[in-house]
């Protein structure tokens, strides 16, 4: 019972907070909601006894990428008004992505089959030791190839932020 | 059942309580160290020994005068200390504050959670330590705080990455996530510091960096940026911010005794022939020992180094600290590895 | 030789800058930053300088120029007679005053004809030089060990007779100033204030 109640009231943060990452005017203010909405989604790991996937979901969105989003945010003082163009074009276009994208998640919704998912917080596959072994074992392949990934995206920032020896 | 709920909500009050008595009284030894260290008494007119002086320097900042820049953004300027606070308070859940105590036949662990990613919450507790500091920062709307708070910010990422490298290789010698069991495989003298020397002192300088402390407070930084990102606060909201510190130096010192100095255990606990419970108490005040000296230790160093310049800051951090870190980590695999039974 | 070989030291501690490259060791500063430690931890074990101000009081010379006194005869009466040489040679016009003639029923308050009603000094102004009490010819103004203590207003640094007179059971040494040069100087008569 007391799961189910801590259920809502994390789906009511986080559905309240990514709303307010669109509404809020200030960015800075966008930002810290999303960090928020990452904080309700950690917790909902936590509900699914996702423990390791909860702390690296904080690590690795609320404690680096946020901070870093919040740095640039602070830095390019967007707060002025006019910086993006709000023509009439603009909004159609957003408004036609937007619905794509919304009839998207509807369709992948709908093919979804709830019944499939026996009692999530009796399973184990989100503890640390066992997530580990699939990792490491099933999924080794994709794991390093994922690694190589983010070595090539390093390598490429790297090169970018690079002086040109002119 | 319900008396394990009623006593892990005892332990945590008590906890909290202890926290913040510490960190009461470690802003009395900060002073009283500095005197000590530069040929002075320190604070002694209030009370004996000056041990009234904490609640004389809270009542004073209760009672100075509230200021709120005019530009600053409300909201977020409130909850700037207040997040610092919360953020500081919240890393004492996982650590092992002594053994079990036994008594009937319940078993009453001193740990308020022994989670299976005990390490990773307290690394997630530490990345997360850098938003009181910003958002204070920048809704002072003044430039030395931004300026404070974006060293913040650059300084904590930078050095979280190398205290992470570090902590995997003691990761990798356990096999576990867990406090718990970190602390309980130092049994007796097995100190992890025996085995990682260079992972310790990794561990330590990172520590002082995310503590903010000397030679690493380049976000308060008093002589170039007057006070840093909390230039503009004042009473007790600025209470919260000196006060965190505090509390954030109890926690490193509590995780540095409990990851590299056995944390409850000590030497010879075979031999002493004590009963169980004994021993867990004996244990806590050694591990509390341990607590002092690193936080001694934390005092010692702030009154003794100057201040590190920006550039030699990040050089520190990313082409020293974390190659070694790695270095670490790699002799660590192989040695392993090889003395393996 | 250039001229700097003849250059005079005072301490003989001068190090000339050099930028040569550091060793290996020195470059990672441990020994350096352990070094420093061991510098701070010995002080540490050092004995204090800090003089715990009102149980003890750090001692000065015997000729030392405090807080003044207005001082009184043998017989209690106040020695002053408001002639306003001390104001006069003060360098810091710190010293101020309202002379009053003695009634016949006050003989035993006052030694001379004349004295000072409102006698006044400015502690703030007073810079200690003395050059009052060395003008005074009835040896009425003394300067003495005692310090002025602090005060929270610049009003309260003005000092009237309630503070600078000496009280009448309480009497305040100043013999520890009248050393036998001063006492000599006193009784020159080829000084103008002594004839």
């Amino acid at each position: 019972m007391f799961q189910v109640y801590l259920f809502l009231f994390l789906s009511c943060v986080a559905l309240f907070s990514a709303m307010m990452v669109l509404l809020s005017k200030k960015p800075i203010h966008s930002v810290l909601y999303l960090t928020l909405t990452f904080f309700a989604l950690a917790g909902h790991y936590i509900l699914l006894n996702a423990q390791f996937l909860a702390v690296v979901h904080v690590i690795v969105y609320a404690g680096a990428i946020m901070v870093l989003f919040l740095f640039t945010v602070m830095l390019l003082n967007l707060n002025k008004e006019g910086q993006f163009p709000k023509t009439k074009l603009v909004k159609i276009i957003a408004a036609i992505a937007g619905g794509l994208l919304f009839v998207v998640l509807i369709g992948s919704l709908k093919s979804f089959d709830l019944a499939t998912v026996s009692n999530p917080a009796v399973s184990q596959i989100g503890l640390v030791k066992n997530l580990g072994k699939t990792l490491f074992s099933q999924y080794l392949l994709p794991f390093e190839l994922s690694s190589i990934l983010f070595l090539s995206a390093m390598v490429g920032a790297v090169m970018l932020g690079k002086k040109d020896k002119e | 059942m319900d008396i394990q709920i009623l006593y892990k909500s005892g332990l945590i009050i008590v906890i909290l309580l202890l926290s913040l008595v510490i960190a009461m009284y470690a802003t009395l030894a900060e002073r009283k160290i500095a005197g000590f260290f530069q040929d002075r008494l320190g604070p002694n007119r209030a009370g004996i020994f000056g041990l009234l002086q904490p609640v004389a320097d809270g009542v004073k900042l209760f009672f100075k005068e509230e200021f709120m820049p005019a530009t600053a953004d409300k909201f977020l300027y409130i909850l700037g200390p207040s997040l610092t606070m919360l953020i500081a308070l919240l890393g004492s859940a996982v650590i092992p504050w002594g053994n079990t105590l036994t008594i009937g036949n319940n078993v009453f662990p001193l740990q308020v959670a022994d989670v299976n990613i005990g390490v990773l919450y307290v690394f997630a507790v530490t990345s997360i330590g850098v938003y009181g500091i910003m958002i204070g920062g920048w809704s002072s709307n003044n430039k030395y705080a931004l300026m404070g708070a974006v060293r913040a910010a650059s300084q904590m990422i930078s050095y979280e990455l190398a205290m992470g490298m570090a902590l995997i290789a003691i990761v990798m010698m356990s096999g576990s996530l867990s406090l718990h069991d970190i602390v309980a495989q130092q049994h007796g003298i097995h100190w992890n510091v025996w085995y990682q020397p260079i992972g310790f002192f990794v561990f330590v300088v990172c520590a002082f960096a995310e503590t903010n402390r000397t030679p690493f407070d380049l976000p308060e930084c008093d002589s170039e940026l007057i006070g840093g990102y909390h230039t503009e606060y004042s009473s007790m909201k600025l209470g919260f911010y000196l006060f965190s510190e505090y509390i954030n130096m109890f926690i490193s010192s509590a995780m540095i005794a409990s990851l590299y100095f056995g944390g409850y255990n000590f030497p010879f606990i075979n031999e002493l022939g004590m009963s169980h419970n004994w021993l867990t108490i004996v244990g806590m005040l050694v591990l509390f020992a341990k607590i002092g000296f690193f936080m001694f230790l934390f005092m010692w160093v702030r009154w003794t180094l100057p201040r590190f310049r920006y550039d030699q800051l990040m050089r520190f951090g990313w082409k020293v600290l974390l190659p070694l870190a790695i270095v670490n980590i790699v002799a660590t695999g192989v040695i392993y590895e090889l003395f393996k039974k | 030789m250039n001229q700097d070989s003849t250059k005079i030291s005072l301490t003989n501690r001068s190090k000339v800058v050099s930028n040569k490259k550091m060793s290996f060791l020195e470059s990672l500063y441990l020994p350096a930053i352990f070094k420093g430690m061991f510098v701070t931890m010995s002080h540490f074990f050092t004995k204090k300088a800090t003089v715990q101000y009102p149980e003890v009081k750090r001692p000065v010379s015997d000729i030392y120029r405090g807080m003044h006194v207005l001082k009184r005869d043998e017989e209690g009466r106040e020695r002053c007679t408001a002639c306003g040489l001390c104001a006069l040679s003060c360098p810091a016009e710190a010293i101020t005053m309202i002379a009053k003639e003695r009634l016949e029923s006050e003989k035993h308050l006052y030694r001379e004809e004349k004295y000072a009603a409102v006698y006044e000094i400015n502690m703030l102004r007073c810079i200690y030089c003395g050059d009052c009490e060395s003008a005074c010819p009835k040896e009425a103004i003394f300067l003495t060990d005692r310090f002025v203590p602090s005060e929270v207003a610049r009003g309260n640094f003005i000092y009237g007779k309630d503070v600078l007179l000496e009280p009448k059971d309480a009497p305040i040494d100043v013999s520890k100033r009248q050393t036998p040069e001063v006492l000599a100087f006193k009784k020159d008569k080829t000084q103008l204030h002594n004839k």
